[in-house]
């Protein structure tokens, strides 16, 4: 057995860095030699510093301890108590928060940077927020190792860290293949672990509608794979709300329109656009249809509860990819093209569309989130608009993010970061390698680019491979959009993205290998 | 499709419109009347207990009130006939089976017979039976009448796991081998050393797997060894383990000392090692007795042998290697090297009374191999030129070229696995019979227990309808309809197998 240990040692020493932190932190010191203390899961406590504006009753963070205090206990086989007794025992962080707010919701503005230093005699962490201090907790699970005897151990360290972009967003897709909440409760469980804070939820489209409408039931009734167990339920989504809520994450939902709504169809009769073939029609339909008044008093109803069951300022209303041809078809519509002066130019439909579309949720109080087509068919809309650039073929995605900016709009990049198209290999590399300022544009252009999403569209994916899908490929783009710019060796990206992953194992979650290797724990069994 | 969710699709079909209802309350699976393999351990009675459970036993139904049902439309019994009595594991497996479910007996009780050759078809006949029950909207269970006759197209229908990339935890191996019985595939191809690492245990040479395993709980005892072998008995499958040399040795170097080739750097070692060291005696010695134990250990009259791709800088680096060569008259020619150990393996292997498989490069640099050694075609440029040139050399071959399930791709790539046919290469009816069947291979760069059931399944589902169903059966529509039925039943059984395209199953994987 003196082998193995051995073995183990190496191993250790190799795979997981002591105090690898993924993403990695703005400002990392630790002294080479610099002090360690032993640290027992048992004993060691979470705790509120008295300088803290938050202190226990703030749910935020006192589950927050529950988790972490859990995870560390979780993180494998550990040594007898007495083990190594005589190097200094580290028993507690401390917790400050300078703003008093525990109830409220992450948004754009949260401030999440944070500061933590741990020694022997005493670890604090200090952060503006509480969705700081979260950031600040993961960074602090993950400096704690562990010998090859399984005791932890916390190296002294000082750490500085703030995100570089506020919106770290990860895009599923709950139409194309239904999510069971539990699959979608444990991404935000890696979401967090990864500082991601934007959940996108794409929860509906085309294939299927799950979102179950207290205004408008049959929508799902009628639009869901299966209306008793392919839904959300006003709970489910609650739910999820306050779950990613917990965990610093934003949740914001995309009702995609005036395309990919097939699903709506069924449950909201008159709603989409009969197509014709020739005079008759055909007996399928298009997009929503933009010609009638009904069309914009449901869109008022639904957006006006959709506005108040998901709180973020944000919604996501979709606009891409709206197909002319059935609007070419109808008589109707093409009436209305005339009645309205747009000739044949069927983007200005489209545009009047969108246009009173977004003034209805406008009417809401809310801001808006579209895809690049809207921007890029010259709807008008409003300056606050966050365009969301997603096209991969339509030239380089460079050049639209300059559009967008220098036509004075915010940006947020995703066409890079589809990670639903697989290949073989290492591609969480061409993941990494993206820099989302890398276009011909002025300062004020680049500081309007607010961050980026990892979408997993779901044609192929569903609950059985979501999460080896997901993980860590997912976790270059977290890295990208959090860590310094100057952040991008590959090689030492690849110690601590494998050591992270052996982390995530550990937690329970199912990330797929980078390469050959092991890890100490492995999925579903020694 | 007409044939409802089957897959692989049986050789001769007829399903007729009546229903029958089975009630599982009442329903039995039984051995009948002249069965040669009666109830006792053997496989076809714990194969009764799992396929009732797998026709049944994810249902509701317990909770529900039976129903009356009508006389003469309930189905009672599925009678199990084995009529060989010699069920020994054989090499291959080519039994012939039919279900017949019509009212043989009287019109108040119909009843289903299966009958087989052997066991080993009777589990493929179950298999089929489970296939063809389904359940209607309101939980009836319902068959329809049919005739089926079946068999295998070909004989070696095989998946490769490799657990030396990446170490596979037992339970990841046998839920693989549930999958496998479910797709009719039959040979477990355990790829289980290379360079990366040594997890087999050897009772002979424990220190291989003491220091050539990833980590110390990343082995295979001999009891694990054991069960893993037993499970797929159980389901009609062979393990035919692979013990690649003189390549792919890395992790063997660890453990045994100086059986690897030292390289040279100039005149120095470089300290680093390249493939098994041909020139000494204690190479066969050790070759010898670890080859005795796999025998032992591994039922198979098969063992694969690898000798893919040798790299010979190594041993051109090392001035003993050298002398030898030129002892031997072998010139610098190191291929005649590397056929003067491989030479030396196989017959270390007919020692020990077993057949070997070879990777396609043994046959391809001209090493004497017996007739009777099958080659494995794995290269993915030019497989049908090369099956051409191994069976017209009178070889008897197994595909695996187009099979390579670890390159992922975007998309459905399962209709590329699916439309490959097997046969098409240029050679007489006689080559064209060499060619026992196919493998479909996932190597383990990318894959551990974290992804391999969904990466595997069901695009080996693919490989598999094209290595047992007729070769006419190549309507890609059909097949995509049956097998995502087929893909859903495997979930419902605890297979994590993932989606196809868009759509969902009634029930979706429960734990994960």
């Amino acid at each position: 057995m003196a082998g193995a240990a051995l073995l183990l040692l190496l191993a250790l020493a190799g795979l997981v860095p002591a105090g690898a932190v993924w993403p990695r932190p703005q400002l990392i010191r630790q002294a080479p030699g610099g002090g360690r203390c032993r640290l027992s899961p048992d004993r060691f406590r979470f705790g509120y510093a008295r300088s803290s504006a938050v202190g226990p009753g703030c749910a935020v963070l006192d589950q927050a301890f529950q988790r972490y205090w859990r995870l560390l206990r979780q993180a494998g086989p550990r040594a007898t108590e007495d083990a190594r007794s005589w190097e200094p025992l580290c028993t507690e962080l401390l917790v400050s928060v300078a703003t008093p707010h525990c109830d409220g919701f992450p948004d754009m503005d949260s401030v999440e940077s944070y500061k933590l230093s741990t020694s022997e005699e005493l670890s604090l962490l200090s952060a503006e927020s509480v969705w700081g201090a979260l950031r600040g907790l993961e960074t602090f699970s993950q400096l704690v190792w562990r010998d090859e005897a399984g005791t932890f151990y916390l190296n002294r360290t000082d750490i500085v860290d703030f995100p570089r972009f506020a919106h770290r967003g990860l895009l599923l897709d709950t139409s194309r293949h239904y999510l069971p909440v539990r699959a979608i409760l444990e991404t935000l469980d890696v979401m967090a672990y990864n500082k991601l804070n934007v959940f996108h939820w794409h929860i509906v489209d085309d294939p299927s509608f799950p979102y179950e409408s207290t205004a408008f039931p049959e929508l799902s009734r009628k639009g869901a794979y299966n209306p008793a167990t392919h839904v959300y339920t006003a709970n489910d989504v609650k739910l999820v709300i306050e779950y990613a809520r917990l965990r610093g994450i934003r949740v914001i939902s995309e009702f995609d329109t005036p395309g990919h709504t097939h699903s709506w169809g069924p449950g909201a009769p008159g709603l989409l656009t009969p197509c014709y073939a020739g005079s008759v029609p055909s007996g399928s339909y298009g997009p929503v249809n933009p010609t009638l008044n009904a069309t914009y008093w449901f869109m008022n109803e639904l957006f006006r509860e959709v506005s108040s069951v998901f709180p973020d300022f944000y919604l996501h209303l979709g606009g891409d990819e709206v197909d002319f041809t059935c609007w070419r078809s109808n008589p109707e519509v093409q009436a209305f093209m005339q009645k309205m002066g747009f000739g044949q130019d069927y983007t200005r439909l489209e545009s009047f569309y969108i246009q009173r579309l977004l003034d209805i949720v406008s009417s809401y109080g809310k801001g808006y989130v579209v895809w690049q087509e809207v921007f890029d068919n010259g709807v008008r809309v409003k300056p606050d608009t966050i365009i969301h650039v997603w096209r991969e073929n339509a030239g380089a995605y460079q050049q639209e993010m300059a559009r967008v900016t220098k036509a004075g709009y915010r940006a947020l990049l995703s066409a890079p970061w589809y990670l639903n198209r697989i290949s073989y290999g290492q591609d969480w590399q061409a993941a990494y390698e993206v820099e989302p300022l890398a276009f011909e544009g002025s300062p004020e252009q680049r500081a309007l680019v607010i961050g980026g999403e990892a979408c997993m569209w779901g044609e192929y994916v569903d609950v059985t491979n979501l999460t080896p899908r997901l993980w860590p490929r997912a976790g270059a783009v977290a890295e990208r959009l959090w860590s310094n710019e100057t952040v991008r060796d590959l090689q030492d990206a690849y110690a601590r993205l494998a050591g992270f992953r052996c982390t995530l194992l550990r937690r329970g979650v199912q990330a797929q290998p980078l390469f050959t290797g092991f890890c100490d724990v492995e999925y579903g069994g020694s | 499709s007409p044939s409802g969710s089957l897959w692989p699709l049986p050789r001769s079909l007829s399903i007729l419109p009546p229903q029958l209802q089975l009630a599982p309350s009442r329903f039995q699976l039984v051995h009948g009347p002249g069965s040669t393999a009666g109830p006792g351990p053997a496989p076809p009675l714990r194969a009764l207990c799992r396929y009732y459970d797998y026709i049944f036993g994810y249902s509701q139904w317990q909770n529900r009130g039976q129903r009356p049902l009508h006389a003469g439309t309930e189905l009672l019994q599925l009678q199990v006939i084995i009529s060989s009595k010699d069920s020994e594991f054989v090499k291959t497996i080519t039994c012939i089976l039919s279900i017949s479910i019509k009212d043989q007996l009287s019109v108040t009780e119909p009843m289903a017979v299966l009958k087989a050759e052997k066991v080993w078809g009777a589990l493929r006949g179950l298999e089929t039976f489970s296939q063809l029950v389904y359940e209607d909207d309101y939980g009836s269970f319902l068959i329809n009448e049919s005739e089926i006759t079946d068999y295998p197209r070909f004989a070696h229908r095989g998946i490769l796991l490799d657990t030396s990339r990446h170490f596979l935890p037992l339970k990841s191996i046998l839920t693989n081998l549930d999958a496998m019985a479910f797709n009719k595939f039959n040979v477990l191809h355990w790829h289980i050393v290379d360079d990366h690492s040594f997890p087999y245990q050897s009772t002979t040479f424990p220190e291989l797997s003491g220091k050539g395993s990833y980590f110390y709980n990343h082995v295979y005892t001999p009891t694990d060894v054991r069960l893993v072998i037993e499970y797929a008995r159980l389901r009609g499958i062979r393990v035919i383990p692979e013990f690649d040399t003189p390549g792919h040795t890395q992790s063997w170097g660890k453990g045994q000392k100086d059986l690897l080739t030292p390289c040279y750097n100039g005149e120095h070692r470089s300290g680093s090692y390249g493939p098994v060291n041909p020139i000494l005696n204690t190479t066969y010695h050790f070759m010898t007795d670890l080859f005795q134990e796999i025998s032992q250990v591994f039922p198979d009259t098969y063992v694969h042998l690898g000798g893919d791709e040798v790299d010979f800088s190594c041993w051109k680096s090392n001035p003993d290697v050298t002398e030898f060569m030129k002892q031997q008259g072998f010139g610098t020619d190191y291929a005649k090297l590397e056929s003067y150990y491989i030479e030396k393996i196989l017959g270390i292997v007919s020692s020990v009374n077993k057949g070997y498989i070879v990777w396609q490069e043994v046959f391809d640099k001209g090493v004497k191999i017996k007739s009777d050694t099958i080659v494995e075609v794995w290269i993915g440029n030019l497989y049908t030129t090369e099956l051409s040139n191994v069976t017209r050399a009178g070889f008897t071959t197994i595909l695996a070229a187009p099979w390579y399930l670890d390159y992922i791709s975007y998309g459905q790539d399962w209709k590329k696995y699916y439309n490959v046919q097997p046969l098409n290469f240029s050679g007489s009816e006689k080559q064209k019979k060499l060619v026992i069947g196919g493998e479909a291979c996932l190597w383990g760069e990318f894959v551990d227990a974290t992804n391999l059931t969904p990466r595997l399944w069901p695009r080996a589902s693919a490989v598999g309808e094209r290595l047992w169903s007729s070769e006419n059966v190549t309507n890609i529509g059909d097949a995509y309809n049956r097998l995502v039925k087929h893909r859903c039943r495997m979930v419902r059984r605890g297979i994590a197998a993932e989606p196809l395209y868009v759509g969902y199953c009634d029930h979706e994987i429960r734990e994960l």
